[in-house]
């Protein structure tokens, strides 16, 4: 585990084991005995930038299928096996990547990889079982139209990306996509883009390296799906001339939802370190930030009002969000972008910097402190290509940083004549 | 599980130490015995407003002061108002524990509760309490609580009633926190990597001193037997009913709390304490009302508290389904175990589930705390300590019995929400996707 002075002793390419199958499939293993779980987290290349718009809501409702039955496993059994131990195995589907997780009691690890294998690689997608989520989807799909948090983001996001773009596209789908697919498209895509080639694993927890490489070689060494395809090259777009609002009315809600931005960078952007610390600074530190200072502190006008980057392979939004009084929509969105302003005209100040680089090396502990946080932290390093020794150099690349630096980030994406305004709120 | 000390300084400041060195850190959680089920009508929703008041400022700690010194040093911070309690807490590396006792040190004492924040917080108290109203959810369980409890506390929600939001002043709110926060109305807690002789020096160094107060006298008043089963029904826009089975419950101190938490998880799959949760596919009422397709999910909800409260079991009812459907198919299922049908297999599945969402909570040391500061508050922290073996010594005997005595509709309400448009068709909202300009 790491700890307070030995900066050695943080996840790094000694202490990871890392292990590349003939097929393709990066595993990395982090033994900590601290614990008695042990965790796994991973992802496959089979998101929803795969599935042809028409068809929106195929990728994520093929990954929640599979835990519905495999080829010698039904429903039931598939369910009472991770139950009958107190264990988890989850699979959902995210915009590039499907991602998967379990967790169980450590001697348990030889259980929850079986089944996460047996599901990823031979589902059978039952048609009874298939409707029984469909609908089960459904009820939740209706439950968030009438979501005004849910809506002001979707009207947000709708706005922000056009339409041949697909972040246009809820990743679960919608009430007209997800009655049409059919059980033939839920084969076919898992057929065409469940495989080895792209796939990670990191597990963590109190088990011995070699053994948990064994496991994952035991079963998944053999799977091989050669036509397996790239991920599209997304498409380029811009960003309206003005100010876009972009409004949902409901009936019987008090409070109105705002989400408002433009596209953020990615996690592969050479400066999506600036712009964390920028976007810290803007709406996450303390009371969130400077946005969460003037709407909450001093104007009291909201329970929540922060700044979110999503970062992610592609332009993830870079976003505000606040629920406000109806009355005071137009004040909270105007106070949100002189802060905006500010933010893009003036560097930030040198305590403010400091203050920020210290928080982003001085929360590693705590989020490498179990088992979820050092894989999900693993599973980062080697997927954005950050290198396995990314949390020895963390330091050193956090305060690398100046206000110019975080200036120039900023100014490359924050457009506040530009902003695109998502809000939901009462008829 | 073992390792924690308890110690009792001069005022009164119940303090538990436990060691854990897997991790360079340490949880301090300050917890008053003072929560919503204490408040009376006027003034509810006074507890957690008085405990967004303590982030705004001490002399020696401004306004906006300690969130920001908290997140310089990567610590996390927040603080937690419940029925039973109020409670704040640091997790900080461990060698920034000081921090964490000068700021609840400080803030037992000193908060200025100045007007004009006062005032600035009640509109973001109203905004909290506007935003859950938005989610339906939030509606029924407001209904069912009112229901429930005619007379105790817990008939009405944490956050308080609107009007009171409305209406409480800053003198409602200082007079609260001034006869409720002291050391001897306190239980105060560490996890972590430290050693407990030095960490109680500094404790004693930083609290010893705050005067001990005159014990507050609770406002609490005994729920009446029940008699006879209650309904309420909420009916505003929404994307779907649920139905909610909510039945007296016992304390957390009650020995029949454990055999209840075992026959939910039988009945609706297991409750963890934190650090995970797992699926409830297997369970008797996943069976009753998913799989036969009338609910698109189901939960049940027992939650420790210190005076009854209630067991809840809640069903999302599936657009093409009626809440009377899934009420009577909840009832087949409830009607079973009460007959006797749990298994001894059943029994000990439930067992090994507690037992692995158990250790999974104990990987936190902010976890920990909690449990810890939460135990003690209700009672005794060994509680949480004994967590376990209580749950391993329940019979089945014991299940049978508190099926029995708590499945009973005469000590139940029904809710039901049932929404009055949408269904999830356009009907009654715009989308309107207009570009403005500004």
């Amino acid at each position: 585990m790491a700890t307070a002075t030995g900066i050695q002793s943080l996840p790094n390419a000694q202490n990871i084991t890392r292990v590349v199958l003939p097929n393709g499939i990066v595993v990395l293993v982090y033994e900590n005995f601290a614990a008695q779980s042990v965790v796994f987290t991973g992802t496959l290349n089979a998101g929803s930038i795969f599935e042809p718009f028409e068809k929106n809501g195929l990728a994520s409702l093929t990954a929640a299928a599979l835990m519905r039955g495999t080829k010698t496993r039904d429903f039931n059994t598939l369910a009472t096996i991770q139950e009958d131990i107190g264990a988890d195995v989850n699979v959902g589907g995210g915009t590039f990547k499907v991602s998967f997780s379990g967790k169980s009691l450590a001697e348990d690890l030889n259980v929850t990889l079986d089944v996460l294998a047996d599901v990823l690689r031979h589902p059978s997608f039952p048609e009874q079982q298939v409707e029984r989520l469909r609908a089960e989807v459904i009820t939740g799909l209706k439950m968030r139209e009438q979501d005004t948090r849910s809506r002001a983001n979707r009207a947000f996001t709708q706005a922000l990306y056009p339409p041949n773009h697909p972040y246009h596209y809820p990743r679960s789908g919608t009430l007209q996509t997800v009655p049409s697919l059919s059980l033939d498209d839920l084969r076919a895509f898992h057929a065409t883009h469940y495989g080895p080639r792209g796939m990670i694993i990191v597990i963590s927890g109190a088990v011995k390296a070699a053994d948990a490489v064994a496991l994952v070689s035991r079963y998944f060494a053999d799977w091989d799906n050669p036509g397996q395809p790239e991920p599209p090259v997304l498409p380029d777009f811009s960003l309206p001339p003005t100010i876009t609002r972009s409004r949902v009315a409901l009936a019987g809600k008090t409070q109105s939802d705002i989400v408002m931005g433009v596209p953020g960078p990615s996690r592969l952007s050479p400066d999506y370190q600036a712009a964390t610390l920028a976007n810290s600074i803007l709406g996450q530190f303390g009371m969130m930030g400077r946005i969460g200072n003037v709407v909450r502190e001093q104007l009291g006008l909201a329970y929540y009002a922060y700044s979110a980057m999503e970062g992610g392979h592609g332009p993830g939004p870079w976003t505000i969000a606040a629920g406000v009084n109806p009355a005071n929509v137009e004040l909270a969105i105007d106070r949100a972008l002189e802060q905006v302003r500010r933010i893009i005209s003036d560097p930030v100040t040198a305590d403010e910097l400091a203050d920020n680089q210290s928080y982003l090396v001085g929360r590693l502990p705590l989020q490498l402190e179990a088992n979820e946080g050092l894989v999900g932290t693993i599973l980062n390093m080697e997927m954005y290509n950050l290198g396995l020794d990314y949390l020895l150099h963390y330091r050193d690349m956090v305060y690398s940083h100046t206000p110019l630096s975080l200036l120039e980030a900023t100014q490359k994406y924050l457009h506040p004549d530009r902003f695109v305004i998502g809000i939901a709120g009462p008829a | 599980m073992s390792g924690v000390t308890k110690h009792v300084l001069k005022n009164g400041l119940t303090v538990l130490l436990k060691e854990v060195h897997s991790a360079p850190l340490v949880s301090w959680y300050v917890m008053y015995k003072i929560g919503s089920r204490n408040e009376r009508t006027g003034t509810t929703g006074v507890s957690h407003w008085v405990e967004h008041m303590l982030f705004k400022g001490t002399d020696q700690f401004p306004a906006g002061y300690l969130d920001k010194a908290v997140d310089r040093v990567g610590g996390s911070w927040n603080a937690m108002t419940s029925f039973d309690y109020t409670t704040y807490y640091e997790t900080l590396p461990a060698n920034e524990v000081d921090l964490a006792l000068r700021i609840e040190a400080d803030r037992m004492l000193n908060a200025k509760f100045d007007p004009e924040e006062v005032e600035s917080e009640r509109t973001v108290i109203i905004s909290e309490r506007q935003g859950a109203e938005n989610s339906p959810g939030f509606w029924l369980g407001e209904e069912i609580q009112a229901a429930a409890f005619r007379v105790h506390g817990y008939h009405h929600e944490i956050i308080g009633d609107m009007t009171d939001l409305e209406t409480m002043t800053r003198d409602d709110l200082y007079r609260h926190y001034r006869r409720h926060y002291m050391p001897n109305n306190a239980v105060a807690v560490a996890v972590g990597a430290f050693d407990s002789a030095e960490l109680l020096a500094k404790i004693e160094a930083h609290y010893a001193d705050i005067p001990a107060g005159e014990p507050p006298a609770l406002f609490v008043r005994p729920e009446p037997p029940q008699n006879g089963e209650r309904r309420v029904r909420v009916e505003r826009p929404g994307g779907s009913a649920f139905v909610d089975l909510a039945y007296k419950a016992p304390s957390a101190t009650d020995p029949d709390w454990f055999a209840l938490a075992v026959l939910n998880s039988v009945l609706c799959g297991p409750d963890g304490l934190g650090g995970g949760s797992i699926d409830n596919r297997t369970s008797r009422m996943y069976r009753a009302v998913v799989e036969t397709e009338l609910a698109a999910g189901v939960d049940g909800s027992l939650s420790p508290t210190l005076d009854p409260f209630l067991y809840s079991i809640s069903a999302v009812v599936r657009p093409d389904r009626t809440p009377e459907e899934v009420e009577a198919a909840m009832d087949a299922a409830i009607d079973k175990v009460v007959a006797g049908d749990i298994t001894e297999a059943e029994l000990a599945r439930a067992k090994k589930q507690t037992r692995a969402l158990f250790a999974y909570s104990a990987e936190r040391v902010t976890m920990q705390a909690y449990w810890l500061a939460y135990c003690e508050t209700i009672g005794d922290y060994q509680w949480f300590e004994h967590y376990m073996s209580r749950i391993e010594a329940v019979t089945l005997d014991d299940v049978n019995a508190a099926a029995a005595k708590y499945l009973r509709k005469s000590q139940r309400t029904v809710g039901y929400f049932v929404p009055t448009m949408g269904e999830g068709d356009d009907e009654g909202y715009d989308d309107e996707d207009e570009g403005e300009d500004e």
